[in-house]
């Protein structure tokens, strides 16, 4: 190992001009694959009808900007977090309020229902996440039992249980994202690699195996192994923060949403960006996105209020959906696909879901 | 001293950034077209099962709005 210091700029300098041609030689690869467009191969798929959803429930009761909500995998409850500090469990069919504790903190950013239905978990300004039990005791102190399972150095962006109650993965305004186990709150590993705050991640569906995808104010998603803790892939095409990142419901791909007004759909074994969803008349960023079950469909809130409903194979935008006073921060489609919920700085949520039966196809 | 050890963290910033692009450029990759068509044929696959894509009839739509009860 050279201590002379002139060897070592050389060195850099070196790795460094190899890591440009590294970069130039990936962009080559990828390129060599991309013989045709997703759209192009999607003329021959059949046009989507008319789209006519309707609020069903509107979710009053958080004084606050609602910045987080999760579905419970019985397919009715959801939590939501907002940035007074309130974490309520609503039952989406009576619109009641099951549980609600006040955390320590205000901006809490990110929240999940467990899969068991039995806990909660949320987080933000505090730097942690923490996880609650649910239980119906109407004499328990819900927040007497809180658990602090993770520590960051800055804002818990996104939380996510994995397939269990007994692990929890993190992402955090100090750039990375961590695995955790929930009873001894011990970290089993961490995530290093984007270059700023991370924004969102995503767990791939469970038969695709041991990855998640996450996103940040570097513009990359990145997808890494929960075992090893490498970044497997990356894609650099967004022009801005990325808000929101969900996988493709097959795990073959996923899509993201960003503050440059677009979202775009990554293939992961084509390694590469296959479709930008995007209108000249958005220009305002993309804050949270979701596919529906067959993953035709795209949903993505906005900050300018509205969402949009992308056709994940033609590109084209098939329905803007209007109802939100302000911007809508968080969206998720129901685990059973019926149904999908916003939840926006107008203190409200939102599920929407059909009003007529009846498609028409476009003239 | 100090500068040392910071062109040392460079260094090794710079061989982890290497090792890592390394990685990433010798993955196996397929063709767009061969991914598009198994993203289309999912959707076709499950398209039926889709209830936000088909729509679902009033009665068994979880959220239908509720009609007052009429007692007889």
């Amino acid at each position: 190992m050279a201590t002379d210091g002139l060897h070592e700029n050389e060195t850099l300098a070196s790795l460094k001009s190899e890591a440009e041609s590294l970069k130039g030689k990936l962009e080559e690869e990828r390129a060599k694959l991309h013989d045709v467009e997703l759209h192009q191969v999607a003329e021959r798929v059949e046009a989507l009808g008319q789209f006519v959803m309707k609020t069903r429930r509107t979710l009053k009761g958080h004084g606050n900007k609602v910045l987080c909500m999760d579905w419970c995998k019985d397919k009715r409850r959801i939590v939501s977090s907002s940035q007074d500090g309130k974490v309520i469990v609503w039952d989406s069919f009576t619109t009641n309020k099951e549980h609600a504790v006040t955390m320590p903190c205000t901006w809490v950013m990110a929240c999940a229902y467990a899969p068991s239905g039995c806990a909660i978990a949320c987080g933000g300004l505090d730097n942690k996440c923490s996880v609650y039990p649910l239980t119906f005791d109407k004499n328990e102190n819900m927040a007497a039992k809180k658990k602090s399972v993770a520590m960051h150095t800055n804002y818990l962006s996104a939380c996510s249980f994995t397939n269990s109650d007994m692990q929890i993965l993190t992402a955090s305004g100090d750039g990375t994202c961590a695995l955790w186990d929930v009873e001894s709150g011990q970290l089993l590993q961490s995530f290093h690699g984007h270059g700023a705050d991370v924004l969102c991640l995503d767990l791939a569906p469970s038969e695709t195996g041991n990855t998640f995808v996450s996103g940040g104010c570097d513009k990359k998603a990145m997808v890494w192994d929960m075992r090893s803790g490498q970044c497997v892939q990356a894609f650099e095409t967004h022009e801005s923060d990325i808000n929101s990142v969900r996988y493709y419901p097959s795990g073959d791909a996923f899509a993201s949403g960003s503050d440059d007004a677009t979202c775009r759909l990554y293939d992961l074994r084509a390694d590469r960006e296959v479709a930008i969803y995007s209108k000249e008349s958005i220009i305002f960023g993309a804050s949270s996105v979701d596919f529906s079950l067959s993953g035709r469909l795209l949903f993505a809130g906005y900050n300018d209020y509205t969402i949009n409903v992308w056709d994940v194979l033609k590109g084209s935008r098939v329905s803007i959906l209007f109802g939100h006073e302000n911007r809508v921060s968080t969206l998720r489609v129901s685990p059973d696909g019926t149904a999908f919920c916003s939840g926006s700085w107008d203190h409200t949520l939102r599920t929407k879901n059909y009003l007529f039966v009846s498609l028409q196809v476009w003239a | 001293m100090s500068t040392k050890t910071a062109s040392t963290n460079n260094i090794a910033q710079a061989r982890r950034t290497v090792q890592q692009l390394r990685m990433e450029a010798s993955i196996e990759r397929i063709k767009v077209s061969k991914a598009s068509a198994d993203l289309m044929s999912y959707c076709e696959e499950h398209a039926r099962n889709d209830p936000l894509l088909m729509g679902i009839p009033t009665s068994e739509n979880p959220f239908k709005d509720k009609k007052t009860c009429i007692i007889l």
